[in-house]
This record gives C-alpha cells, structure tokens and sequence, in this order.
C-alpha cells in the first residue's frame, strides 16, 4: 500500500503522521461511513432473528432492540441434523481449500512464469468454468456422481466446489507470482539452488499470505454454494444447503435466524485469518 | 436424543459407501417426499404419523425442483436408493412412465379404505394403468384480515363473494385505507399459474383450455387488470400469502391453504377464511391431491407398500389433518378438537366443496413434463396483459398457439371443466 | 529458458486440466449437446424457444446493465477503501476485518439483509416515515417501481462482492515496491499522478484479473436479483433457472447457459486485449 500511502502532502518521510487534522477528520468520517455500509446490514438481520415472531411485522421499525427472544435462534440451534450438516460444511470446504490451492497455484505459477503453447487454451478453460453458469451442469452430474458412488458424500460436494473454486486459485495465485519478480527466483539459480529449491525459500515465503487470501475464497466459496450442494447430496447437506431447505418455507424471523446463523461463520473464519490479512499488509508497510 | 436420523443417515451413506446395499435394504425403506417439508411438519410426519409401521421408515424431503432432478438421475444411473415418494400429482406427473412402477397391485389392497374413484383415476396419470396412490388433500381459499370485512360491500357475504364484489372490496379498502390490500401469490415460487388454471378461467369461461381466447376470457382478463390495480403492486414478490397477511401489508389474500395456515393458527382471531369467489360461469376451484407412489426399482418395495398402506388407513389420515393441515382423500369425519387455525380452513373447504355453484376443476393430466410449460401459458398470458399491458386479443392469440403446440405435441385430452375431446384437447 | 524447461508448465497444469477435464468439461459437453438436441437429431429450437421468450431481451438488458453499473462501482470503491485504510495510522487491521466481512456472506444471507431494509415494512422505510417524507409503507421492490428495484439491487451487490475486488487489489498492492513511488514523490509528482502513473500501471495484472471475475460472476447474477425482486427484474441465469425447475424444459435452460458462456467468454477476450500486461510493464 506504499503507493497510496505516500499520498500525503508533504515531501516528508513521516508521512502518516503528518495528515492535518480536517483531513484526518475527513479519513475517519470516510472510513466510519464504509464502516456503517457493511455492518448496518448485518446488525438488521440480527435484529430481525432475534426480534421473534412479531418483531419482523412491525412497523415502523425501530432501529434499537425491542423485546429481544432467543426462543427462534435456539430453536434453530436445536433442529436435528444441524450438527451433521455443520460437520459436512468443513470437511467439503476443507477439502475444497486442499484441492483447489493443490491445483491451482502450480497452474498459476506455470501461467506466470513460463510461456508455453496451449497457454491460452489453458487459461480459457480455467476461464469457461467461471463462466457456465453451475447449476445447468447438476443434472450430468449427479447421474455420473450416483454412478461412481460419490453421491451424497462431503467430498463429492467438495470436487464440485473445487471447479468453482479453482479459478480463483489459479488466477490469484497467477497474479501474485506475476507480481514476485523474477529477478529474485534467478538471483536465486545464479547461486545455486535447483529451482525447487528457489521456489521454496524466495517465492514461497512472498507468496504465503496471498495463498492464505486464496485459501479463504475457496473456503468461502465451499461454504456458501448452495445449488450444487443440494442437489447433489440428499441426506449428507452442507449447513448452507441443509439451511436453505428449511428456510425457504419458514416464517421469516425463523429466516432471519438461519441467515444470522449463516453469516457468523463466516464473520468469524474472515476474523481467524485476518492475521494473514494483515501480514499482507505488512509487507507493503515493511 | 434427538439425533436418531441423522445417525441412521450417517450410518446408511456409510453402508451406502462400502457398497453394502443389501443389509440397509433389509432394514430400511427410504420415503422422500415434497410434501410436509418445513421442519415442523416434518418432525410431525416422522414422530407421529410413521409411527406403527413395522420396520425403520426414513423420511427425507426436498423441493420439487431437487426431487425432480434426483429421480432422472437415478433412473438414468440405473441406481435407485428411493423406495416410495410422496408429491403433488402435478409433480409426480413428469415421472411417468420413466421413473415410477406401475402399482395395480395396491388399488386392491388399499380398496377398504374408501378413497373415491374419481380420485384414484387421477392416479393414473392418464394412463392406463395406476401411478400414485392418493395421499392427502388441500385446496386453495382466500384469507381476510377482520379489519378489512367492515369495507365489504352492501349485501356481500364472504361465503359466496363474486368476482364483482371482491373489486368492490378491494377498492373500498384502498380507497379508505390509501393501500391497496388485495394480494395474490404472484412471486417466482407463487402459485398463481393455479389461479388461472383452477379458479380464474373456470369462473369466467367454464373452461380451461378449449375457452383460452373466447369472448368471455377477454372480459375475465379486463376484470383482471382491474383486480390489479386494486392489489398490493408487491403481489409479483410474493410466493406464501401468509407473511404479507401477518404483516398487514396485504388484508384480502388468495392462496393454497399450507401457504396461509402459518397465519391463521398463530393468529386465528385475526382472520377469516372463505371460498374463492365465483365468477359469470360458477365458483371455480381446483383441488390439489398428493399421491404416494414407487420408484422403478425400488429397494424395498415390500417396505413402500407397507407405507403405502399405513399412510391411507383413516386413522392416520385423520391424525394428518389435525397434526399437518392436508385433508383427508378417504372419507372420514374430521374430529371436533381440531387446532383453532385448522378449524378456520376446514370450515372454508368444506364451504367451498358445498357451494352451489361450485365448480371443479382438475388437475391438469397427460401433459407429462410439459406441466410447467402449460403453467407458463398462462402466467406469461398474465405478465403480457396485466403487467405490461399488452392488447387483451392479440395476447391470447399468440399464447393460443403456444398452448396448441403444446396440447398436440402431448396429445392431451380435455380434462374438467373442460368438455371431453377425442385426442389432443383443441382451443377454440 | 523456455526451451530447456518446456516440459515443466505442462506438468504444473497436468493436474487441474485432468481434474477439470472430467468434472468439468464431460458435463459440459453434455449440456452443450442438450442445448442443440431436440427430439432427435441436432436442431436450433431451444435457441429458438429460447430467443422467442417474453422475458429474454428484458433479462438481456437487465444483465448488462447490471454490470455496466455494477462492475466499475465496485472496482472504483474497492479502490477508495484500499487508499483509505492505508492512511490509518491505527486499527487496520480491525477496519481491514470489517470490510472483507461481506466476502464470507453467502448470496442468501445478503438478499436476506438487503430485504431486510428495503422491504415495505423495512428499515429504509421506517427511517424515512421517521423522517416525515413518505405517509406509509411505500414499495421499493414491485414491478411498479422498476429503477427503485434496479437501484435496491445494485446496492445489495455492491455491499456484497466488493469485498472480493478489494482482496485482489491489495493482494497486488502490497506487492508494488514502495521505492517506486517515493522516487517519484521526490521527483515532486503529486498524490494524483503518482496514483495514475506508477500505482494504477503496476497494478494492471491484479486489476485485470479482479475484472475479470467480476464481470464474469455478474452475468451469472442471479440469487441476490431473485431475493430482491422476484422475477420482477429476469436476468440470464435467473431465466436459466426457471427453465431448469419451473418449466422443466432442460434443452432451453441449457441454451441459455450457453448463451451466458459466450457473452463471458467475449468479454473476458475484451478485457486480456484492453489490459494486456507485458513483460516489460512488470516490477
């Protein structure tokens, strides 16, 4: 973030610190108005799941707690399956974020540095996934899938989500090799080490949090399909699938707790991982 | 605990993994159904309904759209893990004959339990032979707010409302009110295509199909278009009448009765529920039968039969509607204890059922997969006229065609109200 | 070094092509076919079925201009909270957190959200009934109203997928060497023209690759649409859908898949064109 860090007024190397204080104010005004548009939304959703069954009816709506119940929430918590379902999610998104970093980023890299015949046939193949919509392909699917025993399985899930998932991990890790130069791989060679070798100790060291980065989109991609995960599980859901089934016809502040429900994890992964986050960050600011 | 199914589920995939087929077979029949999904109801079906059938029953249930795709697949992968689904006969209408056994051998067997004829023939499918055994019964009525019955017209009774006086109501309410209250479930998973199919064109033209562009479904299409302009403009948003009735957002609202029993048993001093209104023709209605049927090749068939049997016996049926809301297809008296909600539709079925100028209305049959195509003649017929306002004539002219092709492409009959015809059903 | 090491990318990409191969491409192939089968033989009728539909221009329209409108916002806004947060002198790493929230919610929680506000008996309407502007519940997301809706739904995806944008350009960010630009602030350019000059430049392949899936993943909008609006707003793989498992016509569900397929794939062939990184561009 050096770039844009450095747009500060003054020619001086100090530079943060130095921001007169309308500017600060202005920065911070901007940043608490970004800071509103992404978790107001949220904090309605939370109160429309523990605002019980008349609370999403009123009107008009008062913006504060009223007459809080946890009765819908724990209801929720309690319907059978929801542990199964929850067990499911991490062992498909699991294995999604193993797969897709497994075969994406050598494909990335091979995009990155190496130019080769078929690179762009290889480059629109990884493309085509993204750009078929998933759904139509369900049907051909779950026929093979019954076929060779991987229907109604966390890990037949997990292949799926490995298609989507696996363009993002090709092009990001693409991307982020692109940006390591390649001067630091050859300096590398000059002295010595095999190019595996030069792989391990210069590029994957820079590398590591933008794989981090890659793994949460695979993870989140995992966790939140809903489409494929349905139809090609019946009793083994996925939470998000398995959510989806009892939502689409409960009353809506039941709706409201199974998508709460749904966004803590999330909220929570995005929290576990927001050292990574930050580490790419620190190596901007180094 | 109660985590027994999820365990068994776990235990059956595993199985189900190792290729051990026949030892979960022996034990288990799988019923799967598009019926009874919300989890309440379906820990009704699985607690209290399934009970006293020999053997472990597991009860899954899934959308239609899923459970459509589910049965193809297993057909076409030649691997069946289903043993008796239960569904809409408009769902279960695309699975013959590929996906589903021909069942004669249950009609004998289910003979003492008193289903009428005219249903068990809908469970043909139009085929010769017997497809799905009836299961359950709804149909769909109109549900009011109390506030709205005080704008009722002079001399209009909820019990035989009109068309006429509905607009009427409708528009003293949002002439009083300055909201317009009258709602229909025009959302995506709405089911106003039955509105059309079953009430609509029946009270307007005494037909379905053959009157699809007559004189008198050009005048039910303007009365249409001025329902709507008295109805909630969200009405194309919604698919289950009961929130917007729960919200207020809408007072006067036609639907299927599992869509707005959620309003009525957790508020039934609110609300009152009534037939449909009638039209120039009579009081179209169109009841919706859910049939139990078996898979080709089912694993267990011995266990779907004992299902099969279980779920039409009139005690269970009689348990059904007390504890789900679907009526009985066997004759039996509903008990008195009924919940104060279920009571309310009851009351609005059987005033529908003995209307004197009710008229029935079927199912659509013999249309196999084309059933949604049929539906979308008549909500795109719907979305050209009322919403975008598309000349009445030219509209039903060019969805005629449509509706044609379709009729000759299945070489469907006419089904009620519609005359019979020999071969595919023309439209005059 | 290509030719000595020839045999090396093709190894890397070995794996994912065979992986994508077969669960990829065979159902592809299938559906592809679908598409042009009717009946029997090889025929053009679902396109025609397909083409012939009351909603296909209006999903047409409705999808390009969804991400004509929505794609740039994102890019633009994703660059203003980047900038934004690399100001702060504390709490980065917490502003960091909230902002790549919306990354983790899945399309059904965020319709969820957004229905929350701008339903009839929302939170947008209770604000503004507070406010004294409008008398009642007023509706945002009816038919009637068709500029509030597309208005509603460029907001609901703009606060959900922006998120993704702002990840990959910092991932790019972080990876342009500071020395670049403080060469250049020494030189006296000023924030602007470093920002166009040296930032915007170095950050080509990250920004094309965040376009790219961007642009992609809008033409396959379709959940957050159909929370919001219903079928009030028909977009491509919203119709898709509908033929899927409404009306249970395959063939034209696999037309428009196809159709979606190509307008992609042309506009990720604008887009390597239009951002073209060369070898020399890079740091």
């Amino acid at each position: 973030m050096t770039a844009t860090s450095s747009k500060a007024p003054l020619p001086d190397t100090s530079r943060t610190y130095t921001l007169p204080s309308a500017r600060r104010f202005l920065l911070w005004t901007g940043m608490a108005a970004l800071l509103a548009w992404v978790l107001v939304p949220i904090y309605f959703v939370a109160l429309g799941a523990f605002g019980g069954r008349t609370g999403v009816f009123r009107w008009p709506k008062s913006i504060w707690p009223s007459d809080l119940s946890f009765a819908p929430m724990m209801q929720f918590l309690n319907i059978e399956g929801v542990f199964n379902a929850l067990m499911n999610s991490f062992i498909a998104a699991g294995l999604t974020v193993v797969f897709s970093i497994l075969l994406g980023a050598p494909a990335g890299y091979a995009l990155a540095r190496y130019s080769f015949r078929g690179q762009n046939a290889y480059r629109l193949l990884v493309l085509l996934t993204r750009a078929f919509p998933l759904a139509i392909l369900a049907l051909p699917l779950t026929v093979s899938f019954i076929r060779i025993g991987l229907y109604d399985t966390p890990f037949g899930v997990s292949l799926i989500h490995t298609v989507l998932a696996l363009p993002f991990a090709a092009l990001v890790t693409q991307s982020l090799f692109m940006g390591i130069p390649r001067e630091y791989e050859e300096a590398a060679w000059v002295f010595g080490c095999t190019r595996l070798q030069a792989f391990v100790r210069i590029v994957l060291p820079l590398a590591l949090p933008g794989l981090a980065a890659t793994a949460i989109f695979a993870f989140v991609i995992s966790w939140n399909e809903v489409f494929a995960a349905s139809i090609l599980t019946v009793r083994e859901r996925t939470l998000t699938a398995y959510l989806l089934k009892i939502l689409a016809e409960s009353p809506l502040h039941y709706r409201f707790a199974g998508g709460f429900i749904l966004i803590i994890p999330s909220v929570l992964f995005i929290f576990a991982v927001r050292r990574y986050l930050f580490a790419v960050w620190g190596i901007a600011s180094k | 605990m109660t985590h027994p199914v999820s365990r068994r589920a776990i235990a059956m995939a595993a199985a189900a993994f190792l290729g051990s087929f026949a030892a979960a077979q022996a034990q288990e029949t799988v019923f799967y159904s598009t019926q009874l999904r919300p989890i309440e109801e379906a820990s009704k079906v699985r607690d209290v309904l399934l009970k006293g059938i020999p053997g472990k029953v597991t009860y899954i249930v899934d959308e239609p759209p899923a459970f459509a795709v589910r049965m193809k697949a297993e057909t076409q992968a030649g691997k069946r893990t289903v043993d008796v689904v239960g569904a809409l006969h408009g769902e279960l209408q695309p699975h013959v004959p590929a996906d589903l056994q021909p069942i004669d051998d249950l009609v004998a067997k289910v003979a003492d339990r008193g289903i009428p004829a005219n249903l068990m023939d809908l469970g043909k499918l139009g085929t010769g032979q017997q497809q799905y055994i009836p299961w359950m019964q709804a149909t769909y009525v109109m549900v009011a707010s109390k506030q709205a019955l005080q704008y009722l017209p002079a001399g209009a009774d909820v019990n035989t409302l009109t068309y006429e006086q509905l607009l009427q109501w409708a528009k003293n309410v949002a002439d009083k009110t300055g909201q317009r209250r009258l709602g229909f479930p025009a959302g995506p998973t709405g089911l106003m295509s039955r509105f059309f199919q079953g009430y609509f064109y029946p009270s307007f033209t005494g037909g379905v199909v053959t009157t699809f562009k007559s004189a008198d479904a050009e005048a039910g299409w303007n009365t249409m278009k001025e329902l709507w302009a008295v109805s909630n403009p969200n009405s194309t948003n919604y698919n289950f009448m009961q929130e917007p009735l729960m919200a207020g957002e809408v007072w006067i609202a036609w639907d299927h009765i599992a869509r707005v029993k959620e309003a009525l048993t957790t508020q039934p001093d609110q609300f009152v529920a009534f037939p449909a209104p009638a039209g120039p023709k009579g009081r179209g209605y169109m009841p919706v039968i859910a049939g139990l049927a078996i898979p080709k090749d089912a694993p267990n068939r011995t266990g779907a039969v004992a299902v099969i049997e279980h779920m039409t016996k009139p005690e269970t049926q009689l348990l059904t509607a007390a504890e789900v809301g679907f009526f009985p297809v066997v004759k039996a008296d509903l008990p008195p204890n009924l919940p104060p909600g279920v009571k309310l539709l009851a009351g609005a079925v059987a005033a529908t059922q003995g209307a004197k100028d009710a008229l029935v209305s079927l199912l659509p049959v013999g249309l196999g997969a084309k059933g949604g195509e049929f539906n979308k003649v008549y909500t795109d017929a719907f979305q050209r006229i009322v919403l975008r306002n598309e000349p009445v004539k030219g509209v039903l002219e060019s969805q005629a065609k449509t509706l044609e092709a379709l009729m000759k492409d299945t070489n469907a009959p006419c089904w009620a109200p519609d005359k019979p015809s020999q071969g595919a059903c023309p439209v005059q | 070094m290509t030719a000595r090491t020839s045999w090396i990318p093709y190894a890397l990409i070995a794996p994912s092509v065979l992986f994508l191969g077969a669960l990829f491409i065979v159902p592809l192939v299938q559906t592809i076919w679908l598409s042009f089968s009717a009946g029997e033989g090889l025929s053009l009728v679902n396109y025609q079925r397909m083409a012939g539909d009351l909603n296909f221009g209006l999903a047409i329209r409705n999808t390009f201009l969804l991400t004509v409108v929505v794609v740039p916002l994102q890019v633009v806004l994703a660059l203003a909270m980047a900038t934004m947060v690399s100001k702060l002198e504390k709490g980065r790493d917490l502003v960091l957190w909230v902002l790549t929230i919306p990354l983790g919610v899945s399309d059904l929680a965020a319709g969820l959200a957004w229905l929350s506000l701008l339903q009839n008996t929302g939170y947008l309407n209770s604000a503004l009934y507070a406010l004294g502007l409008i008398p009642g519940p007023v509706g945002w997301l009816s038919q009637e109203t068709p500029w509030a809706l597309f208005f509603g739904i460029v907001l609901a995806e703009i606060w959900r997928a922006t998120a993704i944008v702002l990840v990959i350009l910092i991932a790019g960010l972080q990876l342009i060497p500071k020395e670049f630009s403080e060469a250049a602030e020494i030189f006296g350019a000023s924030p602007w023209t470093r920002f166009r000059r040296i930032t915007l430049p170095l950050l080509k392949p990250s920004l094309q690759s965040a376009l790219i899936l961007r642009t992609v993943l809008a033409f396959e909008v379709f959940a957050v649409v159909y929370a919001l609006g219903g079928r009030n707003f028909p977009v491509l793989a919203g119709e898709a859908y509908t033929w899927q498992n409404e009306n249970q016509n395959y063939g034209v569900a696999a037309a428009y898949a196809v159709l979606i397929m190509a307008i992609s794939l042309a506009a990720t062939a604008v887009y390597l064109r239009a951002l073209r990184t060369r070898p020399e561009q890079l740091p």
